[in-house]
């Protein structure tokens, strides 16, 4: 389904001359529908940045990212977003609320986004109740914990029911259950029929995993 | 994503009021300096209609002992007479084509005014520049002790006042001009002559004339064929003890002051600008950098660049149109109710235009803030989406 074909992220470091900073080594990987793939890896082995790529959100420096053989990164911006708007759901890393909307506001964004009459709140809110964090809907992000604003971003990554959910440490911020909660819950996405990448330090990650990578150095390996 | 922009600047009221309140400075200045140009450029075109006439004859004292100028132009009061027998020379020279005399009188105080007021008496046989005014708000015709008040004077119509123990009743309240015909009070020949002798009788007048003899001034329009300088000039060189003044002349000074108000205006309207922009430009930079997480969070859930641009233009054109509307009211609500006042601080003819032109000012003002505002975040809006989300997303983790 997604397909990553020899990509590679460099960046140069600013301030030392010519140093090139090779972020992902030419890297090979297929994220199939119905399965639950783990990357783990130490923090700064390119994790983050190889997620970030096969989101559409980092252009590689070689290789090509397809979606059922469409190259991303040879579409156009407008195309590109509505794609991954409708396609991809990712999680990021840290705090991702907007604050000036409430919790159930965060959630639809996605939806209302390119069709500002869908009514999805009632999809909204059994994710939220899924989540743990119905009671919250109508609060503003300020009101929330860590986890709870974390287990908003999931719910929000989803909403739209997306063929490829990419994870970027989901359960940062998350005790023992919540982070049971959200595991399953990414599990039984998987089971139907989505394509899901989780990067991840949790070592509980692997009893939900399908297929277990490493990275290190940028150089991605099989577990 | 527009209920999103609307929903952003809720969200941050502080951010949002400092920008609105810029943007209602920049709306304040173009709008309210815009007005108070053209109220002075209206003031100025009124007097010279109300002067109405290419030259103003006067005897010559006039213009040393009462400064002619201070009542035509600023509302003082005074009066000079000049015997028939001059003012029969004056008006055989050659070159008048349309000519009338007035009467001058300063009142003392009366029940109506708290000052004296100037009353100007014409002959309506021959009148050409004050009845067209009054006709616009009397039709009828001017009965002996009737009098047209100016419209600043605190008399209406069908008032008694009294004048050196004469009554007169008020026949009509002029509309305003601007000039200092608003504290004026107009009548007709036959009146005018029953209060100078009253004046005199009661020993009140510093001139002791018949009225029957003299007149204060003669208006004329130079007769086609003769430009109004060789009329000017022809009069004063040839009939003594009169000057024969221009009118353009006398608001020359009137429009140099209006030329170098206008300057200062323009000048202050440029400097808030400068630095309204400037403000503007560095406000919304720094919004835009304060909110490269919120935005890269956009993109993450399919936001286009355009839609990220469209997102901080939105909200720059939002503040700038209740910015806009914020300073045109504070600007209506500054400059409408003290007109008087700001006529008497700059001495200067002052007329509010018409309320198409000031709504006009208005629009223009609020479409030019929210303009501004635009332009202002256009280069934030630009770096903005351009951004690479995958970076930002990178560098805050």
């Amino acid at each position: 389904m997604l397909e990553a074909q020899g990509i590679r992220k460099e960046f140069i470091r600013q301030g030392k001359g010519t140093n090139r900073l090779v972020a992902v080594q030419d890297t090979d990987l297929t994220l199939g529908a119905g399965e639950l793939t783990v990357l783990m890896g130490r923090s700064g082995s390119g994790k983050s940045t190889l997620l970030n790529m096969l989101a559409g959100l980092l252009a590689p420096t070689a290789g090509r990212i397809l979606l059922d053989g469409e190259d991303l990164y040879a579409m156009e911006d407008r195309a590109l977003s509505r794609l991954r708007n409708a396609r991809i759901g990712v999680i990021p890393q840290g705090q991702t609320a907007l604050h000036s909307l409430t919790v159930l506001e965060n959630v639809l964004l996605p939806v209302r986004m390119y069709d500002p009459k869908a009514d999805a709140a009632p999809e909204a809110l059994a994710l939220l109740e899924r989540l743990g964090i119905a009671e919250l809907q109508q609060d503003k992000p300020a009101a929330l914990s860590g986890g709870e604003l974390r287990r908003m971003a999931i719910a929000r990554a989803v909403i739209r029911r997306p063929q490829i959910i990419l994870a970027d440490e989901p359960t940062g911020d998350l005790d023992d259950e919540n982070t049971a909660i959200v595991f399953d819950f990414l599990r039984e996405s998987a089971r139907n029929g989505a394509a899901v990448l989780v990067v991840t330090h949790e070592g509980d990650a692997v009893q939900y995993a399908d297929r277990i990578f490493r990275m290190n150095a940028g150089v991605l390996t099989a577990s | 994503m527009r209920r999103l922009a609307v929903q952003n600047l809720t969200g941050k009221p502080v951010r949002t009021a400092v920008l609105t309140v810029l943007a209602a400075l920049l709306a304040l200045a173009v709008f309210g300096g815009s007005l108070i140009v053209t109220s002075l450029r209206t003031g100025l075109h009124s007097l010279e209609d109300r002067l109405g006439a290419d030259i103003m004859v006067v005897p010559y004292e006039a213009t040393t002992k009462t400064n002619l100028e201070a009542i035509v132009l600023q509302g003082a009061t005074g009066y000079f007479y000049m015997d028939n027998a001059r003012a029969e020379k004056v008006l055989a020279r050659e070159g008048i084509g349309q000519a009338s005399e007035q009467f001058f009188l300063a009142s003392a105080s009366t029940g109506c005014c708290s000052l004296s007021v100037q009353i100007i008496g014409f002959d309506p046989q021959t009148d050409f520049s004050i009845t067209p005014w009054i006709r616009r708000s009397f039709g009828g015709e001017l009965q002996k002790y009737d009098v047209v008040v100016g419209n600043d004077l605190n008399a209406f119509v069908g008032d008694t006042l009294q004048f050196y123990g004469t009554e007169v009743h008020v026949a009509a309240k002029l509309a305003k001009t601007g000039t200092a015909y608003d504290t004026a009070v107009f009548t007709g020949e036959d009146t005018i002559k029953a209060l100078i002798a009253s004046s005199v009788e009661r020993g009140m007048n510093q001139f002791t004339v018949d009225p029957d003899k003299v007149v204060s001034c003669i208006l004329i329009n130079a007769a086609d064929g003769y430009t109004p300088e060789e009329v000017v000039n022809d009069i004063n060189i040839h009939v003594k003890k009169v000057k024969a003044i221009q009118t353009k002349e006398m608001i020359s000074g009137i429009s140099d002051s209006l030329s170098g108000v206008r300057d200062v205006i323009g000048v202050l309207m440029a400097a808030v600008w400068v630095l309204g922009l400037a403000i503007l430009l560095l406000a919304f930079t720094m919004s835009v950098n304060e909110r490269r997480k919120e935005f890269a969070v956009l993109r993450v859930i399919g936001a286009s660049r355009g839609m990220l641009a469209g997102l901080v233009l939105r909200e720059a054109l939002l503040t700038g149109v209740c910015g806009g509307m914020l300073g045109g009211v504070i600007g209506l609500a500054v400059i409408v109710p003290f007109n008087r006042a700001i006529e008497e601080q700059l001495g200067l003819p002052f007329l509010l235009p018409g309320a198409g032109t000031v709504i006009g000012y208005f629009a223009a003002a609020v479409i030019l803030t929210a303009l501004a505002g635009a332009a202002a975040a256009g280069i934030a809006a630009l770096r903005i989406s351009r951004m690479d989300t995958g970076l930002i997303l990178r560098g805050d983790n």
